[in-house]
């Protein structure tokens, strides 16, 4: 029996970046605010040390910064004809756990989507015809546009100190940034961050061949910066252990170093860590969130009241708490209704390995940071024309390595044996002057009627819960746009000069032991009616109003770019609307 | 200081017998909130929070808190109006004695770790605008027993010989050469802000070495640094803005407040008025300059120096950079610092061991923290990269020893803060 | 529960543990020995870098086997259990320790079998070379074990004990690292970001291994 505690005002599930960043907003509102984090507290100076978080084995391989799949997982088939069986170790995405959520392991890739991106489907129609998309591809609006978050963007980049060069600041193309994204207000916060060897390689090639490359946009940032919490970050040092691992020199972005030294000084804020929300609890009307029921770590059950509650958890678990609480309707891929779980997308990944002349390429591969790179944004998104390709959506394609570390740089030329004395001398001469970029060709992955999420029907979780159950496969789409950008790519590195170029596109059928980033999306997605969305467009649910439901899982399909900043600029603008509409007038904001 | 009588005798008209009473006797009106408030900021000048409040708790001032002095532990007295167990039943009299004279209720002595030899800067008003607000407080039932020192020194009546040698009661006298700000620093600081407590080295009886004023003290587990005007190892290239911010933020351009003196920032600096800090900063900045170098004079053994720096760029410039500037705001200089370069190491050896959490106050924020590095580095290990720092870049201080080392480890192993 | 602060408290890192030298923790020393002879096989001595055995494969192996890894602590081991296809990942209710224990006792009844009488540790280096070379294909057939997972899980701990940091046993004094060109734990490149196709001079070192820092 649940031990009922006193009231907050807010309950908020997870304390990631979604969850930071909206306790830091109705924080200021002077709300009493509760944030309910599953994992253990992580900080700088005792869980990142700058004499121990260089551990490949332990954070790369053993993943010890993320959730364990024994705390619990999910499940997975490729379509509705094999049975689901349980994600036992993870492979194809890595699910954080902790404060700081992604934000304490991310690479700090900050791309923001285009324009287009957020009216995909009228877009693509005007276009192309309506004909030219597939029959069984159910990609939506989003009911925001890219003007409506662009001040969120900024928001977002401008608390991380993004380093980056800007492309298009009001309409006026900018040298040297991306010359395809959308106008943004100001340039970024902090330059670009400097690039090695194999970067600035890719850059000169990309440019012979007609390209307008970019450094990638970083969170790991270029020069100590003082955000507008007043919050230091320091100067990233390029150690090559970014991604996967924490910063043990504060230079990258998270909440840790961005927002919770702010946020937790405050009176009127609270986190309760090591505890796991099992349900939003609903009143008899099913359409009003009492607040949450959690369990701590030594079992016992607790109910948090609250006046408003934010799921601000994984993708994953926010769509799997709205299964669990009773909210909304469980999408049935048969009949193609009910909006919990429908277009559920991943990312689609794909990349060659150059292998270069030993004695005239040295890469050290290993002074990088996570998101460091040159990059072409010319086949993303609708940046080109798809007429005669028979596919829709794209990628930047980048050179975008970040490590040199030893376990994840073993590529040889083909046709070397996988052991021996001929594997050993071929890694030998291979190491220093091969590029391996896995996320090279970073794509978009588009939403489609058979690919959903659900509870699992027979697989359990440690307090008898059912997990989420993954039905994903690639359509066509996706992978003929996966060999294509890696044609792409591929060119550019025979331009750069190696000897030998490895093509590995992205081929079906969708393997959960290959990791392919962790960006997965959907499940809960915004729109502009609630017949075809789980949250309206301010990510308030529309089955709850007193329910907001905020990160990735309100993309209705994703883009060719990583997410974070598109979740992050989300957040914003979604806190601007409870503080500036919802506080005022709780109720829908929309009405429908 | 302010001359309150008048305007009580004015605002006494209309009150109760009692009160006015009171207010004739220059004692404290209920209902001055202005005597309140100032009783209050003057509390937190005082950091009386840092003795008499249980760290985390709800009862402010209720005492209880174990202080470590030389010569044993003293369990701090309960200062809430409570009649019984707080001092809700002394008189103003008796409270004005005790910040002032350090003697208690009956005429019992305090030990001077209630710093009083200090705090006898206050007028009478001072006192009693003190007393006012903790008249406000909550009274906390809490009752501490306040002998707690071994023999000899629970024998309170040694405590007249020793104010004889080492207490020099007595109000705070202006200097009429000096500007008023100047006169409000040197109050605050000699007065109610008592830096020497723990930046003047101490004597074998526990009592300021007035010979060395603000030259540095070893407690609690730190050395609480030089803070006079040596260019080394003080003040002395700290500009008066630098000391202000450091006051107010805990930071500035070049050093972070940890350990006891984060606390003392985040509770009662950074609560203090700017003009006041910046009175104080234009006190210490006044003090002669003493430039006369103290650091050893043989160089450091080269190969300790080379190891030193091998471990220096492996574990440290990742942070405060290959040339020791660190960055500004976040991660301190070491390249010039006078917390680098104290003859004793005992803060630098407490920081590298064991990791520190710097200040966060509104003005700075962030609160970065040191790790711990006692579990990768050994003693000679430790030595060689404080050596490095201390005679690195310019620096010059004497060499750190791996005993000196074993020592602090062990010492910092019993510690629980 | 947090509040008011950031949290912090001394003591509260969690600093790896480094392999203790010496002896077997999991393995018995007739399977220490096969898997020794087997790793100095994958990746064999050569005149500028020691094998497998050499550099510690072995004990790393070892020691996981021993820990959390062996046990599959982290994976979620509730039933039912049930092969699945490729892409849906290992299925099995036995832990990669067990795994191992059964691939070795099938691996040498093979080879006693196949080479009258001898275990793998006994064989030479060209009938070691052949039998691992059947496992791969999965033509030299276990009784009860799957061949070419055997392979693939001994070849991949192999390489993760070969190159992981020396700390969990393996990589001894970062040959394998001194022999890729990789200079290990540093954390600051500043210096080295813009010297393009320059050769990182740094002196090799890992998490505790820092010969650069004695005399």
């Amino acid at each position: 029996m649940a031990r009922k505690l006193p009231r907050k005002d807010v309950a908020i599930v997870g304390l990631g970046w979604t969850g930071s960043i909206l306790a830091q907003e109705l924080t200021d509102e002077g709300l009493d605010v509760v944030a309910i984090e599953r994992g253990p507290w992580r900080d700088t100076a005792t869980d990142f040390l700058i004499s121990y978080a260089q551990d490949e084995w332990r954070y790369r391989l053993q993943h010890e910064l993320f959730l364990r799949p024994a705390q619990t997982t999910v499940t997975f088939r490729n379509n509705a004809n094999q049975t689901s069986l349980p994600v036992r170790n993870w492979g194809a995405f890595m699910l954080g756990n902790g404060v700081g959520g992604g934000g304490v392991h991310w690479n700090a890739e900050t791309f923001r989507f285009l324009p287009s991106d957020f009216v995909l489907r009228t877009h693509l129609t005007q276009r192309y015809g309506a004909n030219f998309l597939p029959a069984d591809m159910t990609i939506q609006d989003w009911g925001v546009t890219f003007d409506d978050l662009e001040p969120h963007y900024d928001q977002f980049e401008y608390l991380c100190g993004t380093s980056g060069t800007a492309g298009n600041i009001k309409g006026v193309i900018q040298e040297g940034g991306n010359p395809f994204e959308g106008p943004r207000s100001q340039p970024y916060p902090t330059p670009a961050q400097k690039q090695g060897y194999g970067h600035v390689l890719f850059a000169e090639a990309a440019k012979q061949l007609g390209y307008k490359p970019f450094p990638q946009p970083s969170g790991n940032l270029s020069q100590a910066y003082t955000n507008p919490l007043g919050v230091k970050l320091g100067q990233c040092t390029y150690c090559g252990f970014c991604e996967w691992f924490g910063c043990a020199n504060y230079s990258k972005a998270s909440p840790q170093t961005t927002v919770l030294p702010v946020l937790l000084r405050k009176s009127n804020f609270e986190a309760r860590t090591e505890c796991e929300v099992m349900r939003i609890n609903l009143d008899s009307t099913g359409k009003r969130a009492t607040g949450v029921t959690y369990v701590d770590s030594s079992g016992t059950e607790w109910e948090q009241p609250a006046d408003l509650v934010l799921l601000c958890a994984f993708q994953l678990f926010n769509v799997q708490l709205l299964l669990l609480s009773g909210v909304g309707k469980p999408y049935d891929p048969q009949s193609g209704q009910g909006q919990i779980g429908r277009n559920f997308t991943h990312q689609t990944m794909s990349t060659a390995v150059g292998f270069f002349d030993k004695d005239k390429y040295n890469f050290n591969p290993f002074v990088a940071s996570g998101a460091i790179g040159m990059c072409i944004d010319e086949f993303n998104g609708d940046n080109f024309d798809h007429r005669q390709l028979g596919f829709v959506g794209g990628g930047y394609i980048g050179q975008v390595r970040t490590n040199g570390r030893p376990l994840e740089s073993m590529a040889v030329p083909p046709g070397t044996p996988a052991w021996g004395a001929k594997w050993k001398q071929a890694l030998r001469d291979s190491y220093l002057s091969t590029i391996i970029c896995g996320g090279a060709c970073h794509a978009s992955f588009y939403s489609y009627r058979d690919i959903y999420l659900d509870l699992d029907p027979v697989y359990k979780d440690r307090f008898g819960r059912p997990l989420m159950r993954m039905t994903i496969d690639f359509h066509d789409n996706e992978l003929k746009m996966s060999a294509f950008l890696t044609d792409k790519y591929a060119e550019i590195l025979q331009k750069m000069g190696a000897t030998q170029v490895v093509k590995q596109p992205r081929k079906g059928p969708y393997d959960v032991t290959d990791y392919q980033t962790s960006h997965l999306c959907g499940g809960a997605i915004m729109g502009e009616k609630p017949d075809n969305s789980a949250v309206n467009r301010y990510l308030q649910s529309w089955d709850v109003p007193n329910l907001f439901v905020v990160g990735a899982s309100a993309f209705p399909q994703n883009a060719g770019y990583n997410p974070t900043d598109t979740v992050g600029a989300l957040a914003y603008w979604s806190a601007k609307a409870i503080r500036s509409q919802y506080l005022k007038n709780p109720g829908p904001l929309i009405h429908a | 200081m302010r001359r309150v009588r008048p305007r009580l005798v004015v605002s006494c008209i209309g009150l109760s017998m009692g009160l006015i009473c009171n207010a004739l006797a220059g004692g404290i009106d209920k209902q001055d909130f202005k005597q309140i408030e100032r009783g209050r900021y003057l509390s937190i000048a005082g950091d009386c929070a840092a003795c008499h409040t249980l760290p985390g708790s709800d009862h402010p001032f209720a005492g209880g808190l174990a202080i470590e002095t030389p010569f044993g532990q003293i369990l701090t007295p309960n200062i809430t109006p409570d009649p019984e167990t707080g001092i809700g039943a002394w008189t103003d009299d008796e409270f004005v004695n005790a910040l002032t004279k350090g003697t208690g209720r009956g005429g019992t002595r305090l030990y001077p770790a209630m710093p009083y030899t200090y705090y006898t800067k206050l007028t009478r008003d001072d006192a009693l605008a003190i007393r006012a607000y903790l008249n406000t407080l909550p009274a906390v039932r809490n009752a501490v027993n306040p002998n707690q020192l071994p023999f000899p020194f629970n024998i309170r009546a040694s405590l007249i010989g020793w104010n004889m040698l080492f207490f020099t009661p007595g109000t705070f006298q202006p200097n009429p050469n000096k500007s008023a700000e100047w006169n409000r620093g040197a109050f605050l600081a000699e007065g109610l802000a008592h830096c020497g407590l723990c930046h003047t080295p101490k004597n074998f009886l526990g009592g300021d070495k007035t010979s060395e004023p603000l030259r540095g003290y070893a407690l609690q587990g730190w050395f609480a640094p030089e803070i006079t005007n040596n260019s080394r190892q003080g003040l002395g290239d700290w500009s008066v803005d630098e000391i202000a911010t450091y006051l107010k933020t805990g930071h500035n351009s070049t050093s972070a407040a940890t350990g006891l003196m984060s606390e003392m920032v985040t509770r009662s600096a950074s609560q203090m008025t700017d003009a006041d800090l910046k009175a104080i900063a234009i006190y210490l900045k006044d003090e002669p300059s003493q430039n006369e170098n103290r650091a050893a004079s043989d160089k450091p053994d080269q190969t300790v120096m080379k190891i030193g720096a091998a471990i220096y760029a492996d574990e440290c410039a990742g942070c405060h950079a290959a040339n020791g500037k660190g960055t500004s705001g976040l991660f301190p200089s070491l390249n010039g610092s006078p917390t680098v370069q104290q003859i004793d190491p005992t803060t630098l050896l407490h920081v590298v061991l064991r990791g520190a959490r710097s200040a966060a106050t509104d003005g700075a924020p962030t609160g970065a923290a040191m790790p711990q590095f006692d579990w990768i580095l050994n003693d000679d290990q430790v030595a060689a990269v404080l050596t490095y720092i201390r005679n690195a870049w310019g620096n010059a201080a004497p060499p750190v020893s791996a005993g000196e080392v074993r020592k602090t480890r062990h010492a910092l192993v019993q510690r629980s803060d | 529960m947090i509040k008011g602060a950031l949290p912090w408290q001394p003591g509260s890192a969690d600093p790896p543990s480094l392999a203790t030298p010496g002896g077997w923790h999991f393995f018995t020393a007739q399977e220490g020995a096969t898997v020794e002879a087997f790793v100095d096989r994958l990746i064999p001595p050569d005149p500028e870098t020691p094998g497998g055995k050499d550099c510690g494969c072995a004990v790393f192996i070892d020691r996981q086997l021993a820990g959390p890894y062996g046990r599959n602590e982290a994976y979620y081991m509730m039933g039912p259990f049930q092969e699945g296809t490729k892409q849906q990942g290992p299925q099995s209710a036995a832990t990669t320790a067990q795994h191992y224990r059964n691939a070795l006792v099938a691996l040498d009844a093979a080879c006693r079998e196949k080479f009258g009488g001898k275990a793998f540790a006994d064989l030479s280096d060209a009938q070691k070379d052949d039998v691992i070379g059947g496992l791969e294909v999965g033509s030299f057939k276990l009784d009860g074990v799957d061949s070419k997972e055997f392979f693939v899980q001994v070849l991949t701990d192999t390489r993760n004990g070969f190159l992981a940091d020396p700390i969990y046993g393996g990589n001894k004094d970062l040959a394998a690292w001194k022999m890729i060109g990789f200079p290990g734990t540093h954390y600051d490149y500043r210096d080295w970001i813009d010297r393009h196709n320059e050769r990182v001079t740094l002196p090799v070192v890992g998490i505790s291994t820092h010969p650069n820092w004695s005399k």
